[in-house]
This record gives C-alpha cells, structure tokens and sequence, in this order.
C-alpha cells in the first residue's frame, strides 16, 4: 500500500471522484456521446489508459473485486503495471478469473465469456473521436455528432470498398449506438464488436488523455457500420483453434513456434483459456 | 525479462525497476537541497510545464528520476492530482511584481530604467574549467553567504550591463529597495496606439478540469501555453516569426520578479490572506494591427500577445506572447490553427501517448494482419 498519510483511498480526491462519476453518469444517460470531463494526471503514463484507471479509481470500492488485462492477457506488462497501482491505493482483491470480478478494466480486448449484468467492463481509449479519420478538428467532429451529419464517415467506408474491394479498418472499427452516435469502441478487434449489442453488462469507456468518457448500458443497441449488400465481417480464424485449450471460434493470438518455426495459436483471452483447461483437467 | 504474458509481467516489472535502481546509484549522492540550489532554471522548466509550483518537489523529482525533464514533469502532475483543490487565488496584478529583471526592446529608456537582471545572454557562453575544479569543500563553506548575495542581488542590481555573476561580482553588491514598476505598455495606452480591449473579469477557464473547446475562450489559451512543452511552444513560436505566421513582435516589455498570491480570507471575504511569493517571468509582446473605421482606411494600430511563466523562464515567456499573438491572427499557418497548438504541446500527453507505443499491440496487429491477408487472398 502506497502511504496513507499522502494519498487517498484510489490515489484521487474525493471531489475529483466525484465529478467522474457525474461524468459517468452523464455518459450512461446518452448512449454512445462523449462526455468531456477534467481528466486527472496519474502516477501511469497518459496515453497508457489513465482514462480507464480513472473510470476504475473512481467507482471502486472497498468490497469490489479487480481485474486487469491488457491484450486480453492479465500477466501482461501494462495489466500488471495498473493492477499494482490500484492494488497499492485502495487494497481491493485482484483477480484473473472474469467471473469473479466486479470491475474488469481492459485495454483491446473484451473477455470471451459474457459478463453479467452485476459487472462493468473499463475499456481505455487512445482515440474516442470516431470520426477523426475523416475530420482532424475537435470543433468540426463535435458540431458533425451534434448533428447526426455522418455522411463523411459512410463516404470513407464506400471509399474503402471502391477502393480495396472491402473495408480496411481492422480494429476499433466504428459502431452506431441506438441509430444515433456514431461511436469509436476503442481498439477492440471487430470480433469483439458484436459483444457491445444488446449486452448484459454496463461498458465505460475512459480516454484520460483526449479528456473524454462515454458508455454503452446494458441492452443498448449497438451496430457495427456497414452496407446493406456487404455485411460487417469480423476477423477470420476458421480451422485455427488454441494449441493449449483447443478452443475454436475464439480471439487467437499467432505465435511463431520456436522449434518448429510454424505458425500456431493460443487463445487471447488467457483468464478464458486457463479456465478451460483447469477445468478439462 | 519477458516483455508479455507467456512468462509473466510481474517478474519483468520488477526486474525492470531493480534495473532502474541499479541505473540510478551514483557514488556521490545528490541531496535535495543541493539540486534546488544548483539547478534552478531546470526546476523553474518543471514547475511550470508541470503547472505546479513547489521548488521543492520539483528538486525531489529530479533527484528520483535521473533528471529527466518529462519524468519529473509527471511525477508533480500525477501528485497534483491527489491535492483537493481548497482555494482559488485572487487575480494578481503583476504590475506589483517585485522585480529582479525588467527589459523592453521597445523603447531605449523607459521609466524606471531596464534592468537586465541575471541572465545568460551576454555571458560568453565558453566552458568554464575551472568550475571542474571547485572543491567540495569551499562550496559548502560559501552556501550560505552565497545565497544570502544571490537574493540581494536579485533585489537590488539595477544597471545597464550586466555583471558576471561570479565571486567579485557578488562581493561589490549592495542590497537596495524592492523595485517596482508601471508597465510599458501603460505608456502606449494613454498614448491610443494600443488597440483598445475592455477589461474582462470573467472567472478564467480552467483546462485542469474542463475540456477545452474551440474556439477556446483566451483564459483557456493562455493557460494551456503557460503549461506546454517549452520546446513546442519555441517552435511554434519560431515557425510564426519565420515566415509559417505574421508575428514578429516588438517585446514591450520582459519582466521577472516575484508576486504575492493571496486567497479570500474565509470569515471575511472582502479580506485576503497571502499565502506566498511566487516567482514568475511576463511579456508583453507588440505586433502591428488593425481596426476597422469609418473612414476610408482602416486605423493601424498595435495589439498584444501575452506570456507569463512559473520561474525565470525568459525564452518560452517570449515564446508564449507570440504563440497568443498568432492565434488572433487569421491565417492558415499551424501557429494559427488554435486546435493544433492547443491540443499537441503538453509535455505529460505527447510523452505519454509516444511511449504507449512500446506497449503490447499484438490484437490489433493481428486483426491488421488478418485485413492484410484477406486481400492478398482477393
């Protein structure tokens, strides 16, 4: 634990708590809109998920249960890194099985069993603004929300499929929250898109260096864009399945065998992946 | 020291921060006091990118992050943001400034006379040997005279030249009144070259814990420069003055010097409590202007860019009156695009969103792959 005598229960003060939550809330009332809010500075580096260990910091509490996962792996550097900060200012109980967790904050993953309508899912946000890819000014994009004007950001899709025979957006692919906010859901593959729809649990999304929080509540609806005639395609991994668990049909990391130089797979979400075979065992 | 998970974060972290520790041993330790007094012009750099004000901390800082200026700028900011925000101060006028340097380029004497304070520009910038062979022990003889001669003559030199500071020139000082000045451009004032600007009392806006929105009112500008990367506001700056930008100023006036701040006393509003001085650098810099009248020609006039910095922090005051100045310009250049310099300049965000690059990517990067493949397959 990180002096107490110095830092408050979840490092901030308990004003600056506060206000996040009114942000959060903010963000919970209208579904896929961007909610400014004054982002603190951490002891973590801005653009390594402060926006989602302030959403963590500030709705945790002494009896929650955390979890943290970076790539969809909980041993990973950044995991950790937060973990431990967390862990230090507020003491809670860390754990690596989603299904124990209350508050699971993750950075380009969603895990691979359906969290329930009794947990939250933090996902960190390096860009929040869908529509920079089309428009580089915070004056222009904020005016294109508040107008629903999204034309530029379906041009850019058509563009693609003139262009490529197909859309070439891989991760953080852009999705439309209740027919109304076009929304970025942070770097998650497009395999995890589907996950946003219509889902039992609440999503935060916390971008601490672009100043920004918004949320998807349970049972929102949630469309990845695309067209009529050329349906949304998620990433390909048919006939591969993890060399540890066996699992098919799910988020594979490639990995290049070092003896035998081939390519193999491993399941991305290792809390998932250990629990198989824990479970097989 | 595996970077992912396969073999665990946990032990590379750790490992890491050994590594660090071991990175960080000197043989002679630093103390902090040494650091505070030995390098103040890298801890005014701090103070101010950090927008924190604290010689001391900022000295701890350096000491615990091998004087780096971007580490030290985050270790103020995050410890910024465990402090409950109490009092706000009142508005400064730093027209009270009590001054140890005070400069304009605009005019060859002005009323109460340049003082060119303690500064390295007319120092022949040539390696001092001989400062490699100070012994340990006549600088801790010296300390305290010394610091008791700094202060009288950040006080008290008021000359056309600037002296060396150095051993004798410190013996000669005379410790002096506190000088205190009108500013130069009360002068142009009353004469009406300056563009007119009512006096606006609005409560500033604070980007510490807004977002800032564009057009960003000038509070939210000028605080925004204050904290930036003294690096990238120069260049910005540079750029304008170059030729990407129409400002070329006149510097009014270059001043440095301490100011009380003071907050609203609780019982008694109308009264104010000092709870320090702070020292701060100002400029007030002049470009040519124009107004619209009702005559066949528009009037020329002069109108301002302002820049005020935590510490003795000459150049990037400097450089924030002219990026102020190019904002209220119209043009096309990238000084000129408010959202560009207002949103890429903080030290602790481009520092911190660069190095997120070393982190793990390898979901998205599959997911590339996979488009990458697919078309290969098309």
């Amino acid at each position: 634990m990180i002096d107490e005598r110095h830092y408050n229960f979840a490092f901030l003060d308990e004003g600056s708590k506060r206000e996040i939550r009114r942000s959060i809330l903010k963000a919970v009332a209208i579904p896929g809109y961007q909610v400014p809010f004054g982002s603190r500075e951490l002891p973590i580096g801005r653009g390594w998920g402060t926006g989602g260990i302030q959403i963590t910091l500030s709705i945790i509490g002494k009896e929650d249960v955390l979890k943290v996962i970076d790539q969809g792996s909980d041993e990973s550097v950044n995991a950790v890194n937060i973990k431990k900060l967390v862990e230090e200012c507020t003491g809670v109980e860390i754990t690596t099985d989603s299904e124990k967790a209350s508050v699971i904050q993750s950075r380009h993953r969603i895990p691979e069993i359906p969290m329930r309508n009794d947990q939250i899912l933090v996902l960190q946000v390096p860009t929040p603004e869908p529509l920079r890819i089309v428009e580089p000014r915070e004056a222009v994009t904020k005016q294109m929300h508040a107008e629903a004007e999204y034309s530029g950001m379906w041009l850019s899709l058509f563009e693609d499929l003139t262009q490529y025979g197909e859309i070439s957006i891989s991760s953080e692919y852009p999705v439309m929250v209740e027919n109304r906010y076009v929304m970025n859901p942070s770097p998650i593959p497009r395999y995890d898109n589907q996950k946003l729809n219509d889902s039992e649990t609440l999503y935060l999304f916390g971008a601490g260096r672009e100043k920004k929080i918004y949320a998807i509540p349970p049972h929102t609806e949630v469309v990845s864009m695309c067209f009529d005639d050329v349906p949304f395609r998620t990433e390909n991994f048919e006939g591969k399945h993890c060399r540890l668990c066996g699992a098919a049909g799910v988020y594979l990391d490639e990995i290049i065998d070092e003896k035998t130089g081939e390519k193999v797979y491993e399941c991305s979400d290792t809390g998932f992946c250990r629990g198989r075979r824990e479970r097989i065992s | 020291m595996a970077y992912v998970a396969v073999t665990g974060g946990k032990e590379a972290i750790e490992q890491s921060l050994k590594l660090l520790e071991i990175f960080r041993k000197s043989e002679e330790d630093l103390s902090v006091k040494c650091i505070r007094e030995n390098m103040g012009l890298l801890i005014d750099k701090i103070m101010s990118e950090a927008g924190f004000y604290s010689e001391e901390y900022a000295a701890l800082a350096l000491k615990q992050c091998e004087g780096s200026v971007e580490e030290a700028v985050f270790l103020l900011r995050a410890y910024r943001s465990t402090l409950p925000r109490n009092y706000y101060s009142n508005a400064i006028d730093t027209a009270d400034m009590r001054l140890i340097q005070r400069i304009s380029a605009a005019f060859k004497d002005i009323p109460g006379g340049q003082i060119l304070g303690p500064t390295y520009d007319y120092s022949h910038r040539l390696l001092d040997f001989s400062l490699a062979e100070e012994s340990q022990v006549e600088e801790s003889r010296g300390e305290e005279s010394q610091v008791k001669e700094s202060q009288a003559e950040e006080t008290g030199e008021q000359k056309e030249t600037s002296g060396t500071p150095g051993a004798e020139g410190l013996a000669e000082e005379v410790s002096g009144e506190d000088i205190r000045c009108q500013r130069v451009t009360d002068l142009l004032k009353a004469e009406h070259v300056l563009e007119d600007v009512p006096q606006d009392d609005t409560p500033p806006f604070d980007v510490t814990s807004n977002l800032i929105t564009f057009p960003a009112p000038r509070s939210a500008r000028l605080q925004t420069f204050a904290r930036s990367d003294a690096g990238f506001l120069g260049g910005v700056a540079y750029s304008s003055m170059r030729g990407y930008g129409a400002v070329h100023p006149t510097v009014s006036e270059l001043r440095c010097g301490y100011v009380e701040v003071c907050v609203p006393y609780v019982m008694d509003e109308g009264e104010e409590i000092c709870i320090g001085e702070i020292l701060v650098t100002e400029v007030e810099a002049l470009v040519p202007s124009h107004t619209e009248s009702e005559e066949e020609f528009d009037k020329m006039t002069l109108s301002g860019g302002y820049g005020l910095i935590f510490g003795r922090n000459e150049n990037k005051a400097i450089a924030m009156s002219i990026a102020d100045a190019s904002l209220e310009k119209p043009g096309d250049t990238p000084s000129q695009d408010e959202e560009f310099v207002l949103t890429h300049g903080d030290c602790l965000e481009m520092s911190g969103f660069i190095s997120h690059l070393k982190l793990p990517h390898y979901v998205t990067f599959q997911s590339k792959l996979d488009r990458v493949r697919t078309k290969e397959e098309v």
